[in-house]
């Protein structure tokens, strides 16, 4: 029987969703639903944008107006709704390849404008749509079937890269993390401006297999037992805090957003 | 049917793409019907710029110049890139410093730009000196019509400017039809 | 009452036109020969209330009027050739997606940078097969300033009738040129606007097409909480595998302008009745191909022009009936041979062929087609 949250909010007759045994991303589209529902926000001025990937099948589940779109471009889709009409609370789900590879370019902007979206990053460090591919989020030396012999690349830290370019809320929890995720995500939909929270996700199926992770409840265990809220860390010493990684509310810093600066253009030509 | 094919060039930043736009929306002042192209490299400022325009009292089907009657250079470079395919009975205005001599049409060499570097003392000025001399000499639209199409273009605050420029222009032009 | 008459380019003409519409969002990127598109509606669209965002790339402009449309705004975007190309995957989504837009195309020169600020006619093709898969294309082709003004809204109208883009493909000579136009009141004009739902929000499927085909649009933010995706989808909107699911769909938005095809169509002919030799051109060449046509008659030569003023869907039925009496076609235009490919298809060997052809990055001259119907003679 779903829950009270799920009947709600999800299109229950799309159930069961098509993602795997064990995967983070139906806890974290869950925990989305959760803050919706603490706002109280009118669901019928409610859009979700999703790029393509495992998470941005997230949107055909959710009872909104909901836009699955190309890859990568979510966040350009999602600013042509929310100018078009600002009335609308607006986010955007997408993955750690969708939102930093190939829509890597239109994230950056997004946060630069600091346009009234709300983007949760469902980071499972893998493309697992396409089975198992390494991300801009994969470990360095991890593997991935196109990193046989272990991935040179160096990854991105998200939250830190949508801070640097402009976002005005930003923080990051984890699917173990419940909690913390929807206070994030509730904040962040708070935020006028573009808010970015970054939900580690995991993927016993291909990062996992691949990397010898363990089962989706060792994943799970692994996420409790590396994630630092960002509040202890300062109270850690660098040894300490060797191979963890930080949770928690990284930024929030309002500034004016986009779609009202641009009203104040349109109120120069049109007066009430 | 009365149909005019006028190339204006010079460099870019001369401003002879907007005397182009001028030239035409003076011809419609007229009541005639008119046609401006134009064409242009990759720089802002400098290269060879050139604009075209025809004037007719009729419908213009192909826009572009193919038998020019009235060619304007500002430049020796924009001279010997657009100097070509200028009709027998068609004439040519230069600047002074452009050296006309390998063209046998009837040449009126004007110091435009000196009138408006050094007489006016606003370079900015130079294509609305070269638009007054260009239809002293030829007539192709009227004087006032002229005069109202730079005013409508031309910046707020600039126009006093620009009717002086004007009229020195015309003036010079009538000077060198005697 | 008429506005009063004055010189315009076409560039300018397409934004009044799109105004007029009734477009109020315009996201778009900076590229010759089309910016001046985006700026005119920087410049206009606050002014009425509607919207402007310049966009980070061509692939993020053409994703946020799809967007926007979706809220029920009027949407447009702008480009030149490399733009296009970088425009055909979410051109692919609103086909899929059936949501209204208008693209619009200031040819250059190509491939790649190619010529930015010359004309070319090279994406005739691209434009009817960029982007992948089967789909169904309108593309209008203005050859004049004040055409310009009219195909734009016709475009609008196009795309608010069958919920699909539709691409205004211009060319350089078209875009940049300015002439005297008198354009029309407002109120003298002949505006669409989509299909709305007669059903209840909870009975409303937004792929559901009524027997014209064509699925009444939902606006988002409406509270029928609809799904879009440019997934294979049935009715519903939800993705499906089905195969026939998958048939039906792409087969309905085929057939969508295949049975409106009458009401499409347009095209425009001078002194094809008596004529032994047909010109056929578009946009910006057509202009040489008037010229050309009447240099020829002066001469006593029965020579008529063809020009297709929907390049897609082709005119494809009455090419063939003038076929049945001209002896000679001219396929002249800005590329080295893209229309003259479906103008062959339809003319088989019913007439003879020639081309004209020109990469050159300048516009195709009338004494360049004279040239090659007095090599015909």
């Amino acid at each position: 029987m779903p829950s009270a949250i799920v009947n709600e909010y999800f299109r229950t007759n799309k159930l069961p969703q098509i993602w795997c045994p064990g995967c983070g991303h139906g806890i974290i589209t869950r925990a989305i639903t959760v803050a919706i529902d603490k706002l109280g926000f009118d669901r019928d001025k409610i859009c979700v944008v999703s790029g393509i990937g495992c998470s941005s099948r997230a949107t055909g589940y959710l009872d909104f107006d909901t836009l699955h779109t190309t890859h990568g471009r979510a966040l350009a889709f999602a600013t042509g709704v929310k100018l078009a009409n600002p009335e609308m609370k607006v986010i955007v789900i997408t993955g750690d390849g969708d939102a930093s590879a190939i829509g890597g370019n239109h994230f950056i902007h997004a946060c630069r404008r600091n346009i009234g979206i709300t983007t949760i990053v469902f980071n499972n460090n893998i493309y697992g749509m396409t089975g198992g591919q390494y991300s801009p989020t994969t470990p360095k030396f991890d593997k991935g079937t196109t990193a046989p012999y272990g991935n040179i690349d160096k990854a991105f830290d998200i939250p830190t890269l949508a801070a640097a370019a402009g976002a005005t809320y930003v923080g990051r929890s984890t699917a173990y993390h419940t909690n913390l995720l929807i206070s994030l995500i509730e904040n962040g939909l708070k935020n006028d401006g573009f808010s970015l929270i970054e939900a580690v996700s995991s993927c016993p199926t291909y990062y996992g297999r691949k990397n010898k992770k363990g089962s989706a409840v060792d994943m799970l265990e692994w996420q409790k037992d590396h994630a630092v809220n960002i509040s202890a860390a300062s109270k850690m010493t660098p040894e300490a805090l060797e191979g963890k990684f930080l949770i928690g509310e990284f930024k929030n810093s309002p500034e004016p957003e986009y779609t009202s600066e641009y009203q104040k253009i349109i109120d120069r030509f049109i007066k009430e | 049917m009365d149909k005019h094919e006028i190339r204006l060039s010079g460099s870019g930043g001369q401003g002879l793409i907007l005397a182009g736009i001028i030239l035409a929306e003076a011809a419609i002042i007229d009541g005639k019907n008119a046609v401006q192209t134009q064409s242009y490299g990759p720089e802002a400022r400098g290269g060879a710029s050139k604009a075209e325009v025809i004037i007719s009292t009729e419908k213009i089907d192909f826009p572009k110049v193919r038998n020019c009657d009235i060619f304007l250079s500002l430049t020796q470079k924009s001279f010997d890139q657009y100097g070509k395919g200028i009709k027998e009975d068609g004439i040519i205005i230069v600047d002074h410093i452009v050296n006309s001599q390998s063209a046998n049409n009837k040449i009126y060499s004007v110091p435009i730009i000196d009138t408006a570097v050094n007489v006016i003392g606003k370079p900015m000025v130079v294509n609305i000196v070269a638009l007054g001399v260009l239809v002293a000499l030829t007539q192709i639209v009227s004087k006032e019509a002229l005069e109202e199409a730079v005013l409508d273009r031309v910046p707020k605050g600039t126009e006093e400017l620009n009717k002086k420029a004007l009229e020195m222009g015309y003036a010079m032009g009538e000077n060198a039809k005697k | 009452m008429k506005r009063k008459a004055q010189l315009m380019q076409g560039n300018e003409a397409c934004v009044e036109g799109a105004i007029a519409a009734g477009m109020r969002f315009f996201a778009g990127y900076p590229i010759t020969p089309s910016t001046e598109i985006a700026e005119i509606s920087a410049e206009k669209l606050p002014c009425v209330g509607g919207k402007f965002i310049q966009m980070e790339d061509e692939i993020a402009s053409m994703a946020a009027i799809i967007g926007a449309s979706l809220t029920g705004l009027k949407s447009m975007t702008a480009t030149s050739g490399p733009g296009f190309s970088l425009k055909q995957e979410n051109l692919g989504y609103a086909s899929i997606s059936e949501v209204p837009c208008v693209v619009v195309n200031v040819q250059r020169g190509g491939p790649s940078t190619g010529l930015p600020t010359s004309p070319a006619q090279g994406e005739i093709m691209q434009a009817r097969w960029g982007t992948h898969g089967d789909h169904p294309v309108i593309a209008l082709t203005p050859s004049s300033v004040k055409e310009t003004f009219e195909l734009t809204i016709r475009a609008f109208n196009l795309a608010e009738k069958y919920r699909m883009p539709v691409i205004l493909l211009m060319d350089e000579v078209i875009g940049h040129m300015r002439e005297r136009v008198e354009l029309p009141e407002i109120s003298e004009l002949e505006i669409a606007n989509r299909k709305r739902p007669g059903v209840s929000k909870d009975a409303y499927k937004p792929y559901k097409a009524d027997e014209d085909l064509i699925p009444p649009m939902a606006n988002f933010g409406e509270g029928y909480r609809y799904h879009v995706t440019g997934l294979v989808h049935d009715e519903t909107g939800f993705p499906s595998n089905s195969s026939s699911v998958a048939d039906k769909l792409v087969r309905r938005l085929m057939d969508k302008i295949e049975t409106h095809k009458d009401d499409i169509i347009q095209w425009e002919e001078q002194n094809t009745e008596d004529a032994d030799i047909v010109i056929v051109s578009i946009g910006g060449v057509s202009r040489a191909s008037d010229t050309a046509m009447k240099m020829l008659r002066a001469k006593g030569l029965k020579v008529g022009t063809f020009r297709p003023i929907t390049v897609w869907p082709f005119p494809e039925k009455r090419l063939q009936e003038l076929a049945e009496r001209v002896k000679t076609f001219v396929v002249a235009e800005m590329n080295l041979g893209q229309m003259v490919l479906e103008v062959e298809r339809i003319i088989k060997d019913k007439a003879e062929i020639k081309r004209v052809n020109k990469v050159n990055g300048e516009a195709v001259y009338p004494e360049e087609i004279t040239a090659v119907i007095e090599e015909v003679l």
